[in-house]
């Protein structure tokens, strides 16, 4: 037994990702788009070191945890796409009206920028609708942002686009 | 499938040719005889430095790595296309960028035949399956309509792993099926293999396939999973969580039911010995049951030469004792990737690596033999000392240590039980 819940869930909330670094703080949370990379566990992988362009992430060794320096992090969303756990996300809670989020995406059909989208949470329950505000593709993941409603940033892990009847 | 008169022919994995006769077979099927004057096959010797038998991730690796150092090379594999379990793996690898992190499944064994097909003193025999390894270090192999007798310096067994079963009952039932079957069927072949399906076990292996079935339009309605917590990576469950695919621990597959196809699959929780909890039955409306229960390794070869054996529950099962450089008890018959000990395609890939780069320093000129001895040690210290450090490689790791003896313990173990067979010209 590990101790950690997600190791039954499959899911992880904000203080096991806070008690393993992975949780950006609140202040910078609120500046501005940042990478939040829930990668809890020690995989023998790195690639989301050489890909970053600010150089904000740092592992030691290739089975450490990434470690994000949030000050250089400028929330570019090169990591969405390139992780291959598909565990990086980038979270924007510095406007007032809305939050954005930037999940990786794997599904057909791609939605397009305007298109509307479910919104699901880590357990994968629909919590709202969202609009995409944009959409670029590495390898066929795609990364979608989208405005979800206020208060919700923290919670919008993946979309679901509704396919029409 | 009875396939031009072949019985017990795997249909679901044979390439359709022009003037192909499937006939659905009753009972055990016929062996075809022929009469001692016929001759049914043509036959060919070949004479290779390497013989790589298994075209997956370290066979592949291996055989690349032997051409590099100027070693001719055959690699035989029973698939019409060589990658083994990278051509049906549609999700990024792990790792770094170097070891092809990042890239897919496909995208490796792709990269992989580009690199071979321009590689020189190499053949590639592809639909062919190695049969036995005899006296005179000879390998026979045949394909539909040829008989190898291959007598190599170098044997690199790359034989990779068998998806275990479980029993049930109307486990028979089609619909019924291996999570490897489905992702060749689905990932490799494209055909969608059913609507609605039940995930039997949580390791990566039921993670990412019932992702892949997610991708694939199938509906999948829970992935069941003995123990407490989830088997594999906690990456790999995050990314079905939130699609709702449910994660069931401490819940057991009892039973499934259906008439010609399965369409129906009951669970039932377990108490903390694992015996099932009456009254906590879950009925799920499937017409796909998949079993990802885990692999055992396919050492067949290994055994038939006459390598010493061990049980290494790590590992998945029986497997060669080895030395750190991958060599077995059978003078130069080498081990590597899952045959080795059930792992992952990373460590394969080091693996066949480290098993060519020690063929190479035994087999080239001086300047050459110390280039590759080098180049070995520092794989080898990357894997043991950094890759398998990862606590989620714990228990692979310490099945590979269990089952690797030094030089000298090679040497006692090799003059205890003699092997019967040995390859090339060294002792």
């Amino acid at each position: 037994m590990s101790g950690y819940r997600f190791r039954e869930t499959g899911v992880i909330e904000l203080d096991e990702l806070e008690k393993l670094g992975l949780l950006p703080p609140q202040e910078r949370l609120k500046r501005g788009p940042v990478a939040l990379l829930e990668c809890p566990e020690k995989i023998p992988c790195n690639i989301c070191v050489p890909y970053c362009p600010t150089k904000a992430i740092e592992m030691k060794s290739i089975i450490d945890l990434p470690v994000v320096d949030w000050n250089k992090c400028t929330g570019c969303g090169i990591c969405v796409v390139v992780c291959p756990g598909l565990a990086a996300f980038v979270v924007d809670l510095s406007k007032e009206d809305a939050d954005y989020v930037t999940v990786p995406h794997e599904f057909l059909p791609v939605p397009k920028r305007g298109d509307e989208v479910v919104l699901l949470n880590k357990k994968g329950e629909r919590v709202g609708k969202g609009t995409v505000i944009r959409v670029w593709e590495r390898n066929r993941t795609y990364a979608v942002t989208v405005r979800v409603p206020k208060g919700l940033g923290m919670e919008v892990r993946a979309i679901w686009v509704e396919k029409k009847q | 499938m009875v396939v031009n008169g072949v019985s017990n022919t795997k249909t679901c994995k044979l390439p359709v040719k022009e003037g192909l006769k499937v006939v659905r077979q009753k009972g055990w099927g016929e062996v075809k005889t022929i009469s001692s004057e016929e001759k049914y096959v043509e036959k060919e010797e070949i004479e290779t430095d390497v013989l790589v038998v298994g075209g997956g991730p370290a066979g592949l690796e291996a055989a690349l790595t032997a051409t590099s150092y100027g070693l001719n090379v055959v690699v035989v594999d029973e698939h019409f296309k060589l990658g083994g379990q990278l051509l049906k793996q549609t999700h990024k690898f792990f790792g770094n960028v170097e070891l092809f992190g990042g890239m897919r499944g496909f995208q490796i064994a792709e990269n992989y035949l580009k690199k071979l097909r321009n590689a020189p003193g190499i053949r590639i025999l592809t639909e062919t399956a190695v049969y036995g390894v005899f006296r005179g270090g000879v390998v026979g192999a045949v394909s539909e309509n040829k008989h190898y007798v291959i007598k190599p310096r170098f044997l690199i067994a790359a034989t990779g792993a068998q998806e275990r079963f479980l029993e049930f009952p109307n486990n028979d039932l089609p619909g019924v099926i291996g999570a490897g079957g489905v992702q060749t069927i689905m990932n490799e072949f494209g055909v969608k293999p059913g609507e609605k399906a039940l995930v039997v076990g949580s390791g990566n292996v039921g993670l990412i396939v019932s992702y892949q079935l997610l991708q694939a339009g199938v509906e999948v309605k829970a992935v069941v999973e003995i123990l407490p917590e989830i088997g594999g990576w906690f990456v790999h469950a995050a990314k079905i969580r939130r699609y709702g695919i449910p994660i069931l621990t401490r819940h057991t597959l009892r039973y499934v039911e259906g008439d010609m196809r399965v369409r129906k699959a009951v669970v039932a929780a377990v108490d903390e010995k694992f015996n099932y909890v009456p009254g906590t039955e879950k009925e799920f409306d499937a017409d796909l049951v998949l079993l990802a229960i885990g692999l055992e390794p396919d050492t067949r070869l290994h055994a038939q030469a006459g390598a010493v054996m061990k049980y290494v529950p790590e590992l998945g099962g029986i497997v060669p004792v080895r030395t750190r450089d991958l060599e077995t008890t059978v003078v130069n018959m080498y081990v590597a990737g899952d045959s080795s000990g059930i792992e992952e395609a990373t460590t394969a890939i080091l693996e066949g690596r480290i098993a060519a780069l020690s063929v190479a320093s035994k087999s080239c000129d001086t300047s050459k033999a110390s280039k590759a001895l080098d180049e070995m040690e520092g794989i080898l210290k990357f894997l043991w000392e950094e890759y398998r450090a990862s606590p989620l490689l714990a228990r692979a790791r310490k099945g590979k240590e269990t089952a690797t003896v030094s030089r000298e313990e090679l040497r006692e173990l090799r003059k205890t039980y003699p092997p019967p067979i040995s390859f090339g010209d060294s002792v």
